[in-house]
């Protein structure tokens, strides 16, 4: 620890990744996440770890199924479209409760959309990754630094739970430099995960991996046995930054990239003398809503800020259960929003002009 | 010859779900018994696919995953990459491996992947009920083919092992039925031999057997076999297709 280096995001993301002991990759190029891939293929087979470029996003999935079904940290990385791709394997891979690190390096959509950075999958990652009932643990890093000190997280939570983990990134974080401090290298990534198919070796039953269940009834049991974990991983994973939320009238919810534009705005916003504050979600699944709720007291009006056509600010207002005004900014498309955008938004409703009640 | 009576270990004492008179029962103690052979039940995993085969989970003895339709290889790929030291099968009907599944099925086979593919080749669907198979036959009657396959609208069949020999990976493709026991014989030897190959990292074995479906064929096991013999084994002739054990001698 201690020394810096200036990284690339999608490089760094692999680099942490090695070092919290994942030793396979398996993912397929798409802009602007190919570093993530490129990078591993390098360093992949100088430290005895698996690369492997699938013959597309399904078959990449497919073979994080297989790998972390067999008990390896096992990852891998896309960008918008390849999550579309990938949502058949992630329902079974979530169904199947195997644990996995997605990344997802968004760009603009729908459909083919364009290369530069979005947060319009914020529904995808949050709510519907896939058929049927389940969640994935989705963490939303922005700056370089946090992308690299969640991924070691994320593996170690998405084995303590069996469940698949997201780090939603995005075209701007990926593809920017800033200076990184790399963890420590985790020494033993073999983790002791008795439920794996790696062969019982003639000294148990057999292990299977799978989400068939033809009986309804022991379906919806195992489906309620899983949101009884999702229930708990709400009460104490939940996390956010607060910044000069503690006495703001004005709170901007924001994530990733779009957070640190609103921190501009918040900090500009202070020298003309308005309460403004962030609360910024590094989890977003499950959405902190136990930040946002516990500044509903004092604040006059929440604004969600995000590169879409607004999706997160649902579940603002939900986290408040709608006890004050939630507006939306956002700018989509891979336009990322100005501070000074921001900041209008915020001089307006420090004028009490809402939209909304 | 003595008459071997019991079951493989490798195969777990639970009532199968098939149909009379489908091979798939004969197929599964083949693979148990070979894996029996070998002994190697304990580092053994099997990838269950979509389709009629999606319980082998519940009957093979070894660790089981199960895989989205079409996406065996894929996972057998995951698996294998995992544990290089585990023996790793897929097993999979024509639907799922050469149809939904046959870009994972082709790449698997051109990496060379060192898995063993069991392919049921019974030209239908036979879990959803009976529809048109990537398989069937020019002219055969399904549910999706009411007035026989057209192979102007409906395509052609796709003969898997003929299309995948072709490709440097394979290490060994053959086409083996179990209508008598003398083609039961054979087809052991070839699962077998599938197998070891895969042990010695030869690289994407694939056993393709021509199995019946009485059920969806609408036929009595006994004609259904009878239909294997006149219609299946012309258009699709048995034999070894690629053998890199044999191309080497």
């Amino acid at each position: 620890m201690g020394e810096k280096v200036l990284m690339k995001g999608n490089e760094a993301i692999a680099e942490a990744a090695i070092a919290a002991g994942c030793r396979h990759f398996f993912g397929y190029p798409i802009t602007p996440q190919t570093e993530v891939a490129a990078y591993m293929s390098k360093r992949m087979p100088k430290i005895g770890g698996v690369y492997l470029q699938g013959e597309s996003e399904v078959a990449s999935i497919n073979m994080v199924l297989g790998a972390g079904a067999a008990g390896v940290r096992v990852m891998t990385s896309t960008s918008s479209p390849g999550i579309s791709l990938m949502a058949e394997g992630i329902s079974y891979i979530a169904g199947s409760d195997v644990p996995c690190l997605i990344v997802n390096v968004q760009r603009g959509g729908p459909g083919l959309g364009g290369i530069q950075p979005s947060q319009a999958d914020y529904y995808q990652a949050t709510k519907a990754s896939g058929h049927g009932d389940f969640q994935m643990l989705v963490f939303a890093p922005s700056t370089v630094q946090e992308m690299v000190d969640l991924v070691a997280g994320a593996f170690e939570l998405g084995d303590k739970y069996r469940m698949p983990a997201m780090i939603l990134s995005d075209g701007m974080l990926g593809q920017m430099m800033e200076p990184v401090e790399l963890p420590e290298k985790r020494e033993n990534p073999e983790d002791n995960k008795p439920w794996a198919a790696s062969g019982h070796q003639n000294k148990r039953g057999h292990n299977v991996i799978n989400s068939l269940y033809i009986d309804p009834h022991e379906l919806e049991r195992l489906v309620v046995e899983r949101y009884k974990k999702y229930d708990a991983i709400k009460e104490t994973e939940q996390r956010a930054e607060e910044y000069l939320a503690d006495d703001a009238e004005i709170i901007i919810v924001a994530f990733g990239a779009s957070s640190r534009v609103s921190r501009s705005a918040v900090d500009m916003a202070r020298k003309q003398g308005i309460k403004a504050g962030l609360v910024r979600p590094i989890t977003l699944w499950p959405f902190p809503e136990k930040f946002l709720a516990k500044h509903a007291g004092h604040a006059k009006v929440f604004l969600s800020v995000e590169m879409s056509m607004g999706q997160m600010v649902d579940d603002v207002k939900l986290a408040i259960n709608c006890s004050r005004p939630v507006e939306f900014f956002g700018r989509t498309g891979g336009v990322i929003p100005t501070p000074k955008e921001v900041l209008e938004q915020i001089v307006r409703l420090n004028g009490g002009g809402y939209r909304c009640r | 010859m003595p008459v071997k009576g019991e079951r493989p270990h490798a195969l777990l004492d639970v009532p199968l779900h098939y149909c009379p008179g489908c091979t798939h029962g004969i197929v599964h103690r083949l693979v148990a018994e070979v894996i029996d052979e070998l002994g190697i039940e304990g580092k053994t995993v099997g990838v269950a696919s979509v389709g009629c085969s999606v319980f082998t989970y519940n009957y093979f003895g070894c660790d089981m995953v199960q895989a989205p339709h079409g996406r065996a290889p894929a996972v057998a790929t995951g698996v294998k990459r995992a544990r290089p030291e585990n023996v790793v099968f897929t097993y999979q009907g024509d639907g799922d491996l050469a149809a939904i599944g046959m870009g994972e099925t082709v790449h698997a086979a051109a990496r060379g992947e060192n898995i063993v593919a069991i392919f049921i080749n019974n030209a239908i669907y036979g879990m959803t009920g009976g529809q048109m198979a990537p398989t069937t036959l020019p002219g055969q009657v399904t549910q999706t083919t009411p007035y026989g396959r057209d192979v102007k609208t409906a395509g052609n069949p796709i003969r898997v092992c003929e299309l995948l020999s072709s490709l440097d990976g394979v290490a060994l493709a053959q086409r083996v039925t179990v209508d008598c026991v003398r083609n039961v014989n054979i087809a052991k030897k070839a699962i077998r031999k599938a197998f070891e190959y895969q042990m010695e990292g030869r690289g994407y074995c694939i056993i393709e057997v021509v199995s019946t479906c009485p059920t969806n064929w609408g036929l009595s096991p006994k004609d259904a076999i009878q239909w294997l013999r006149d219609n299946m084994l012309p258009y699709y002739p048995l034999g070894v297709y690629k053998d890199a054990g044999e191309a080497e001698q």
